[in-house]
């Protein structure tokens, strides 16, 4: 094993040789302050989502249902997506992952899962919490269901969705989100 | 179809980093700590203020803090006249590159006074913050002396 390099002893002017408990550390908090508007087709979707109705939008070229919706399509680039499809709180895992390492600020406790879920009757997976569930047990196919907030703490927020469970269902057939992994 | 009225909310991206100093930053900030400053001597004998770890012509570690005056000369400067949050003062003011008695380089901070008392060659003195921790801000900033 190669030597250790240390940083060669400092010649200190007294005033700084006499102190005991000279500074090691400092405070260099860095933050960027946005003011985000999601715009027209993001903001109907939440309003939607704080009366506790998820909803996507259809394109009239490819017939893809996205959620959460935009005004343009993704896929085929046509700019007015018009209808406003009803969903389901219920969904399939596509993919998932299970998050065992604790970092500065996290609120959740380790393990949890995130996990990616295709609502049904819609083509593009929705990112949410799973609890309620073994994190061993969590898999691709899992069918599980919306756990919405109390009545007072609903609003236009993907927060009014507690989490994702699973529902109890038979694993979802693979054809029907071969498509989304 | 019916607009709806866009929502907006504040996002904030922010790191809450602290950063350990080392001996020779930490040498920096204790000093102002304690109300003076301090430098490093350089491989050809000028007085680098803040301090370097390394030289910048050899790459060698420092090793020699030395301690610099709290007054000096105006190298550079530019105003400030709209803050942003964060910066040293909440009231428009100039940034400047000070030449410290005893030092060799310029010391970025702040000048609190009207614009036109800023001028490259005029002298300013550092007014201490009452209450200091170890930070570039345990000098409020600097003032313009006659």
């Amino acid at each position: 094993m190669s030597d250790v390099v240390t940083a060669p002893p400092l010649t200190l002017p007294d005033r700084l040789s006499s102190i005991d408990e000279p500074v090691k550390s400092i405070r260099t908090p860095a933050a960027v302050r946005y003011t985000y508007s999601p715009g027209q087709a993001p903001s109907e979707f939440l309003y939607k989502v704080a009366q506790k109705q998820l909803t996507g939008r259809k394109c009239p070229q490819c017939t893809k249902v996205y959620i959460p919706p935009r005004e343009t399509c993704p896929t085929c680039g046509v700019t007015t997506l018009p209808d406003i499809i009803d969903l389901p709180d219920v969904g399939t895992v596509t993919s998932f992952c299970v998050v065992n390492v604790q970092f500065y600020g996290q609120a959740m406790e380790v393990p949890y899962v995130g996990a990616l879920i295709l609502i049904d009757g819609s083509d593009i997976p929705l990112m949410h919490l799973l609890q309620e569930v073994d994190v061993e047990t969590v898999h691709m196919g899992m069918r599980v269901e919306a756990v919405w907030v109390d009545e007072g703490d609903m609003g236009p927020t993907l927060e009014s969705i507690k989490y994702f469970r699973p529902n109890g269902e038979p694993d979802a057939d693979w054809n029907s989100y071969k498509d989304n992994v | 179809m019916a607009e709806v009225e866009v929502l907006r909310a504040p996002l904030v991206v922010e790191y809450p980093f602290t950063r350990t100093t080392g001996p020779v930053i930490g040498a920096f900030f204790t000093a102002l700590r304690e109300g003076f400053i301090v430098g490093i001597r350089g491989s050809d004998g000028r007085v680098i203020v803040p301090p370097f770890e390394y030289d910048p012509q050899t790459s060698e570690p420092l090793t020699e803090i030395v301690e610099v005056a709290d007054e000096g000369e105006i190298v550079s400067w530019a105003w400030s006249g709209e803050p942003l949050e964060g910066q040293p003062l909440d009231h428009p003011f100039g940034w400047a590159l000070i030449k410290l008695d005893g030092a060799d380089t310029g010391f970025l901070h702040v000048v609190d006074g009207p614009k036109e008392q800023l001028r490259t060659g005029v002298r300013v003195k550092a007014r201490w913050a009452a209450e200091r921790e170890g930070s570039i801000n345990d000098i409020e900033a600097f003032e313009v002396i006659a």
